[in-house]
């Protein structure tokens, strides 16, 4: 079953053209990485998935339905989780917000809620910063509580933009594998500068600039062994380049 | 202690504080002080996380226009103001939903746009002369029975709304993009955030007055920030702290004969700086 799946996707905000043509299928269980310069419209086609924007022309489904029909069933982590940290807020309460708005009591929250928090903090194993001012976390540790919430409402997807951007090396190695843990159960995509990092966790990767470049990955991308030098910019350029593909 | 509408003859010393307690016009400054301390507690702490400080004084200052229009019109003072700054927060909301980087313009515009017509209104009011001094700075001495009632009435539905929608409240504060992907109403909350401002705001103006309302809704919220971990409580000592300095500031300016809003927003300062300074030291010591 496809979980995502876009058809002749166009978008642009004025005259000049973000996303032109573009073809997607995520299909259970993939491990899909979007990488591309910036400005080349990335995360515009994130918005398009989660219903932020909507297309010029061409469909955007998510699990059969429009987007706005199915939020509970993505899982979203932002760009930039450095903003806001002085802001006075408990880790767990920001966990909570993943929580979809229905079925809530009159004030605060309800036990399974609390419950169910503790259980995603325990998946990404922060579960100890629970009452934690968020303020205080690092930028991994941060990372780790946004992936959380986004889990929270038990999401069939998982769309992370930028995870890694302002983590230090250890603390992406850290996300990933994590990521990579998650992934047994859930769909994840990635939108990602860290190519060579990527490269050894997805399974797919679309080049997107303006237009979109789609690939299986197989062994002719992934470095034959850890010794070996891989260019980043020969990369890029080879997944730069149109190849017939199957979508 | 100096305010344009309270009586200027003062008992023996000694006596002066208890006797002070059992005029009307002084425990109404106290209940006023306390009910106004809570919603700029709640109110400041929303402002303060949501980074619309300068949006709230433009707001502030636009309700003067209100206030002109209610002595023109002779209609009491805080409808006008209130029905001022309510338009000028669902302006300012509107402005910040849908053009949200030209904000300051539109705030320095409301700002002196406000405040002049309001100027203009006084002045074409026959044979009247409204002491703008009074607003401008504050005339807590000058609270009468209704302004109580009105207070009660705001701080009520304040208290009511956020403990009924805190959740909504603070996801819409603390990111309102996710919140728009949790199917919350985020232009919603967001107005209702701006027009419970400006009513705090119209409130506030009685006790420390237009100019200073700024320091009444930051100052102690800034305090109660850096010791909170969460929203709730932060609006809870904000509250706290408020009431504090109000009551303070009132004796102070009673005893020494002070403008009331200037001396309540100086005792808030002086304890900013106590607050700075023991954070420098408990800082040194760990």
């Amino acid at each position: 079953m496809s979980i995502i799946s876009i058809k002749d996707l166009n978008f642009s905000y004025d005259k000049e053209p973000i996303l032109k043509d573009i073809n997607l299928e995520v299909k259970e269980g993939d491990f899909l990485a979007i990488i591309g310069p910036n400005g080349g419209g990335k995360s515009t086609l994130f918005k398009t998935i989660l219903g932020l924007v909507t297309p010029k022309s061409g469909t955007v489904k998510v699990l059969g339905d429009k987007p706005q029909k199915n939020l509970s069933k993505i899982g979203y982590v932002p760009q930039n989780t450095n903003i806001n940290t002085d802001f006075p807020i408990k880790v767990i309460e920001v966990v909570m917000m993943g929580h979809v708005g229905h079925k809530r009591p009159l004030f605060g929250y309800a036990k399974e809620e609390i419950a169910c928090a503790m259980g995603v903090l325990a998946q990404v194993g922060m579960q100890e910063y629970a009452q934690a001012k968020i303020g205080s976390l690092s930028g991994g540790q941060r990372q780790r509580v946004m992936i959380a919430r986004a889990l929270c409402a038990h999401p069939k997807v998982l769309l992370l933009d930028e995870p890694t951007a302002s983590i230090d090396v250890a603390g992406q190695k850290q996300i990933y594998e994590l990521l990579k843990k998650l992934n047994k159960s859930i769909t994840v995509v990635v939108v990602s500068h860290d190519i060579s990092v990527i490269m050894g966790y997805a399974n797919r990767v679309a080049y997107v600039n303006k237009t979109l470049t789609f690939h299986e990955l197989d062994s002719t991308f992934k470095p034959k062994d850890k010794q070996e030098h891989f260019c980043e910019v020969e990369m890029l350029q080879l997944l730069s380049q149109k190849k017939d593909c199957k979508c | 202690m100096r305010s344009r509408n309270a009586p200027t003859s003062k008992p023996e010393k000694g006596l002066q504080m208890l006797e002070a307690l059992s005029y009307q016009f002084i425990q109404n400054a106290i209940l006023a002080g306390i009910l106004v301390s809570i919603a700029s507690g709640i109110i400041g702490s929303l402002v303060v996380v949501n980074r619309m400080v300068f949006l709230s004084g433009g707001i502030a200052h636009t309700s003067y226009g209100g206030i002109g229009l209610a002595v023109y019109f002779g209609l009491p003072i805080f409808f006008g103001a209130s029905l001022f700054a309510i338009i000028a927060a669902l302006f300012m909301a509107y402005i910040t939903l849908h053009q949200r980087h030209r904000m300051d313009i539109f705030i320095g515009l409301i700002w002196a746009v406000g405040m002049a017509i309001g100027i203009i209104l006084v002045d074409l009011t026959p044979g009247y002369h409204v002491d703008l001094m009074s607003y401008l700075f504050g005339s807590i001495l000058a609270v009468s029975q209704e302004d109580i009632y009105y207070m009660v009435a705001l701080v009520v539905a304040i208290v009511a709304i956020i403990s009924l929608r805190y959740r909504d409240i603070l996801a819409v504060s603390y990111d309102s993009e996710y919140a728009v992907l949790r199917g919350i109403n985020v232009p919603f909350f967001y107005t209702l955030i701006l027009v419970m401002s400006a009513l705090t705001v119209v409130i506030a103006i009685k006790v420390v007055g237009l100019i200073l309302v700024i320091a009444l809704l930051t100052i102690p919220v800034y305090i109660a920030e850096k010791l909170s971990n969460s929203l709730g409580l932060m609006m809870l000592l904000s509250g706290v702290f408020s009431t504090l300095f109000t009551l303070v500031g009132l004796f102070f300016s009673y005893q020494y004969d002070l403008t009331s809003g200037a001396t309540i927003i100086m005792v808030s300062a002086v304890a900013l700086l106590l607050f700075f300074g023991w954070q420098k030291i408990a800082k040194g010591i760990r």
